[in-house]
């Protein structure tokens, strides 16, 4: 399928010398949610402002639907609705005239009933008419979402759009961000917040220091750097493990009652049959059993790391 | 062209001014008429009149002059440094706008309010002196000229200015003083020979001599040299936005 984003080698140093960007290379998939992941200074933002048209990049290329951003800016741009990470709205204004101003930039005709319906949906409806310094940080972040949405774009940028947000809301936005993409907008959200990435994204890319370090699918991405663990609860607790069980390595929690088999899932031969069948032969009694997935953040610790 | 672009920046701008009417309005005309009062009436009944118009009369273009070139240049100033100031601009940045457009929406709404000060500025002068406008057309001209090309220069230094400061640099230190100097109370011809010629290379004095000449039919230089100035500051002003423009100056890292 023909990618809606495409990005090569796109570098970018700032005027004070610090490359922010390091030939970067992306594909983004129409309809798909991409999480940008990567620790702050990582290079998300500038990354977003360059398809925006807020940053020049310094060398390489970005498309939008096949348009290229700089010569065909306004082709890209009218497809774009971004929500930028800090919280920058005019104070006086109201919801509904900033909504309004955003779709006019846009190059869109005036259409009150799609920003009714869109303000109904991001629950603002009723502070429509409310000066925006009077709403709060929740309120002004879905005012933000407003905004970007009120051109109907086929491509949306969140930057951040969870930090320091509370759980709820956290919550509410992620239930907006499917929404969206069951109505067939392509999403591209950066976050630090692995939770995040791996609670909404179809496909996540590790940045850092500028690099794009790998970009793949979530479950691919667990699946290949994913350790599994088995943690076995005993009956009771022992002291020390059995000679037999040394070939697993296992780990004995402190007080002696758990198990931990860490391994590989994807290799042919994983090693459980054997170690249920030693432990049942040492006269270990098991409680109770269960496997576990390495998270995200394990992942990304040990790429920087590696790194 | 985006025209929805346009009518959205104009609209919001002018929603704006109309919001703090007070602040947009009120305080210019207001300042304004109090000169009228105190150098029109108080002074101006002791002083005869100058080459065949009462100085009441004679000092209302230079006034006018004076509040439209502050006014058009703090409007378009603040217009743009606002946004910039609170990174609301980074929306108009991402949009599909043309620098063109920007400007026809942030320009366009500084030139009309100040425009229209302008206007209701005469309007209230016409309740303290008696005025007659020989040139309508001349006088519409230069005033539509002036809120425009100044509009311009302020949002040059709207852009330019990284602080409070500067944004208020230019029109506290070269403006008032040029258009103090400019002849807004005075005949240029008062004035002894050689300051008669430094005069002339303070360029708000052929737009005050222009606007005047439009009302009186008197001035200290022609009224095709005036009007030649005017084009040449706005001429000059376009250069500097297309300069601006084509390099991204202070808006694109
Ligand atoms: N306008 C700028 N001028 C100079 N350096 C910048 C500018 N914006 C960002 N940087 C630097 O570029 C790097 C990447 O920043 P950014 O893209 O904001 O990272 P992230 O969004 O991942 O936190 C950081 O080291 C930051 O200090
Ligand atoms: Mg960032």
């Amino acid at each position: 399928m023909q990618s809606i984003v495409s990005i090569s080698n796109l570098s970018k140093t700032y005027a004070g010398g610090h490359q922010a960007l390091k030939d970067v290379n992306l594909d983004i998939a129409p309809g798909e949610i991409l999480a940008l992941l990567g620790p702050n200074g990582a290079g998300k933002t500038t990354l977003i402002s360059i398809i925006c048209g807020i940053v020049k990049a310094s060398s390489g290329s970005v498309t939008v639907a096949g348009h290229d951003i700089v010569t065909d800016y306004r082709s890209t741009r009218s497809m774009i609705g971004l929500v930028p990470q800090e919280l920058t709205l005019g104070a006086f204004d109201t919801v509904w005239n900033t909504l309004s101003f955003s779709r006019g930039l846009f190059g869109k005709k005036p259409d009150p009933g799609y920003l009714e319906q869109l303000l109904r949906d991001l629950s603002l409806w009723g502070k429509k008419d409310s000066e925006l310094m009077t709403l709060s940080g929740g309120m002004k972040r879905r005012v933000l979402i407003g905004k970007a949405l009120s051109h109907e774009p086929a491509v949306l940028f969140l930057d951040e759009p969870t930090a320091g947000v509370d759980v709820e809301l956290r919550k509410d936005m992620w239930a907006l961000v499917r929404r969206l993409r069951e109505s067939g907008v392509t999403i591209i959200l950066t976050t630090h917040y692995i939770e995040e990435a791996e609670a909404i994204a179809d496909r996540v890319g590790v940045i850092n220091n500028g690099e794009l370090l790998l970009v793949d699918d979530k479950q691919a991405l667990m699946h290949k750097l994913g350790k599994r663990q088995l943690i076995m609860e005993l009956e009771e607790a022992v002291g020390a493990l059995p000679d037999s069980l040394s070939p697993w390595s296992l780990d004995l929690s402190a007080d002696g009652g758990r198990l931990t088999y860490t391994y590989d899932p994807h290799t042919a031969h994983t090693g459980i049959s054997g170690l249920l069948q030693a432990i049942r032969e040492a006269d270990l009694v098991l409680k109770d059993l269960k496997t576990t997935q390495s998270s995200l953040e394990e992942i990304f610790v040990n790429l920087v790391k590696g790194n | 062209m985006n025209t929805y672009a346009v009518r959205v920046i104009y609209k919001y701008e002018m929603l704006r001014a109309w919001e703090t009417l007070l602040q947009s309005f009120a305080s210019p005309v207001l300042s304004t008429s109090l000169y009228f009062v105190v150098f029109g009436s108080a002074i101006g009944s002791r002083i005869e009149q100058i080459e065949g118009v009462s100085y009441g009369a004679f000092i209302v273009p230079g006034l006018m002059m004076l509040a439209l070139l502050t006014q058009s240049i703090s409007n378009a100033s603040f217009g743009i440094f606002f946004p910039k100031f609170t990174g609301t601009i980074y929306e108009v940045m991402s949009a599909p706008v043309s620098f063109l457009e920007i400007l026809l929406g942030y320009v366009g709404a500084a030139a009309t309010k100040s425009l229209i000060i302008g206007l209701i500025i005469l309007a209230t002068a016409g309740f303290f002196v008696p005025l007659e406008v020989a040139h309508p057309v001349w006088m519409a001209g230069f005033l539509v000229l002036t809120c425009i090309s100044f509009s311009l220069f302020g949002f040059i230094i709207g852009l330019w200015a990284d602080n409070f400061e500067k944004l208020q640099l230019i029109p506290l230190l070269v403006i008032t003083p040029l258009v103090f100097l400019g002849g807004s109370f005075y005949s240029v011809s008062m004035l002894p020979p050689a300051w008669q010629t430094v005069t002339l290379f303070n360029p708000v004095v052929y737009l005050i001599s222009g606007f005047r000449w439009s009302f009186f039919e008197v001035s200290d230089v022609s009224v095709g040299l005036s009007l030649s100035m005017v084009l040449v500051f706005l001429g000059a002003c376009l250069l500097v936005v297309w300069w601006m423009f084509r390099t991204g100056y202070r808006l694109r890292q």
